[in-house]
């Protein structure tokens, strides 16, 4: 019993003391971006990695979203006779839902679990303790890059999934099962608003963006520097990723549009 | 690290693309466009009762848009709904002797203000009123008459 309690209170303190760890990491790494901004080199291959790599799996995914959503809206809508308020259905999904929250997902996954595996590999491999023995900070030469790679790439992303996603209802909707295509698009011209609309979606993306970043950089520079510590970290990214894109969208969506 | 043209090329197109598909949502998804490019002068309407009328319903005359509703209260002393119009200033001949009621686009469609021009040669000016005004039908009301005339005349 007297095990079980002191176990109970370890785990716990194990699990502040990470957090307190990740909000002092997150502070040095916010810290470090202004030196990355002289040096765009840096930040410009990070892109790459993290974001034009990331492009294929999500344009693919946001077609394959896009015609499902047409397909599935179509059926129900058109019980109702209302098959032109298609465009609505699917465009009001992915702005608002879906295309925030799969893209980060698909981030999650795809450059996420990269990025701790990359610097968890570098840890282990002691380049991060290298660095620091050059008198170079790997904070600043390493982490930010990469944290503020993902934090731009992940609206851009997002927009794209959702505009190939809406496109895609498009040419399921229109193309096959014949709703009338200048339908499709006024009725989610009327109906969707800018500022309710767009805008949160993107503000829901830069959250996820941050988020995602945060925790995969955080777990590789945490891991415990053996393959088995990798390849747990990794695994951690994705899970805890998921969690919290999946609970801070309900926040979002909570005070975006509760109120109306 | 090495780096080549061809990913200073896709990391630019990458970004592009991205700020084009951002750009597309705005313009394309959105009502941006037709909300900004238009300026508006207000008319006043007080309904008895405006139904299911929202704020950015469409405004219409002759089944065209002309505008949009901006802002519904409740006036305190005469329980009128009062509604505010923002009406498209292309459109600044509306006659003063003007109707405005609340329909309803089809069975289940949503509320909108219809004005019906009236044959006066005097126009409303910005935060004018419309005087002759036509309630919203409440469905429940017209079916509650309904039901209990058709037992009157069972009797």
């Amino acid at each position: 019993m007297i095990e079980l309690l002191a176990h109970l209170g370890k785990s716990t303190r194990a699990s502040f003391s990470k957090l307190g760890r990740a909000t002092f990491f997150l502070l040095q790494c916010l810290a470090g971006i202004g030196s990355v901004l002289p040096r765009p080199r840096l930040l410009l291959n990070q892109l790459y990695s993290v974001g034009v790599l990331s492009f294929l799996i999500i344009s693919i995914s946001g077609l394959f979203v896009g015609m499902v959503l047409g397909l599935q809206g179509f059926y129900i809508l058109s019980d109702f006779g209302a098959e032109e308020t298609l465009g609505v259905m699917v465009a009001a999904s992915l702005v608002r839902e879906l295309g925030p929250v799969v893209s980060a997902l698909l981030f999650a996954g795809r450059a996420g679990s990269a990025l701790t595996a990359e610097i968890g590999l570098m840890k282990a491999t002691e380049q991060l303790s290298g660095m620091e023995m050059m008198a170079v900070d790997p904070i600043k030469r390493i982490i930010s890059p990469r944290f503020l790679a993902g934090f731009l790439s992940m609206p851009l992303l997002t927009a794209l999934f959702s505009v190939i996603g809406i496109i895609g209802g498009q040419i399921v909707g229109s193309g096959l099962l014949g709703v009338d295509e200048g339908g499709y698009w006024s009725q989610m011209q009327a109906k969707l608003d800018f500022h309710d609309d767009i805008i949160n979606g993107v503000i829901k993306s830069v959250v996820f963006g941050f988020i995602t970043s945060w925790i995969a950089l955080f777990e590789g520079y945490d891991a415990v520097p053996t393959s088995e510590g990798i390849s747990r970290a990794t695994t951690r990214t994705v899970v805890n990723s998921a969690f919290s894109i999946l609970g801070l969208d309900f926040i979002l969506t909570a005070l975006m549009f509760g109120d109306d | 690290m090495q780096h080549t043209s061809t990913q200073d090329t896709l990391v630019g197109l990458f970004v592009a693309a991205g700020i084009a598909g951002l750009f597309f949502l705005a313009l394309k998804v959105s009502n941006l466009s037709s909300l900004t490019e238009k300026d508006s002068y207000t008319l006043i309407a007080r309904f008895e009762n405006s139904g299911g009328l929202k704020v950015k319903s469409p405004v219409s005359a002759a089944g065209v848009k002309i505008g949009q509703v901006s802002s519904i209260s409740l006036d305190t002393k005469t329980y009128e709904s009062v509604v505010k119009m923002s009406i498209n200033s292309q459109y600044n001949a509306i006659p003063n002797d003007t109707t405005a009621s609340v329909f309803t686009a089809g069975l289940l469609g949503e509320q909108y203000v219809s004005l019906e021009p009236g044959g006066s040669e005097e126009f409303l000016k910005n935060n004018e009123a419309i005087e002759i005004t036509q309630s919203a039908i409440i469905l429940e009301k017209a079916i509650g008459q309904f039901l209990f005339k058709s037992a009157e005349e069972k009797k």
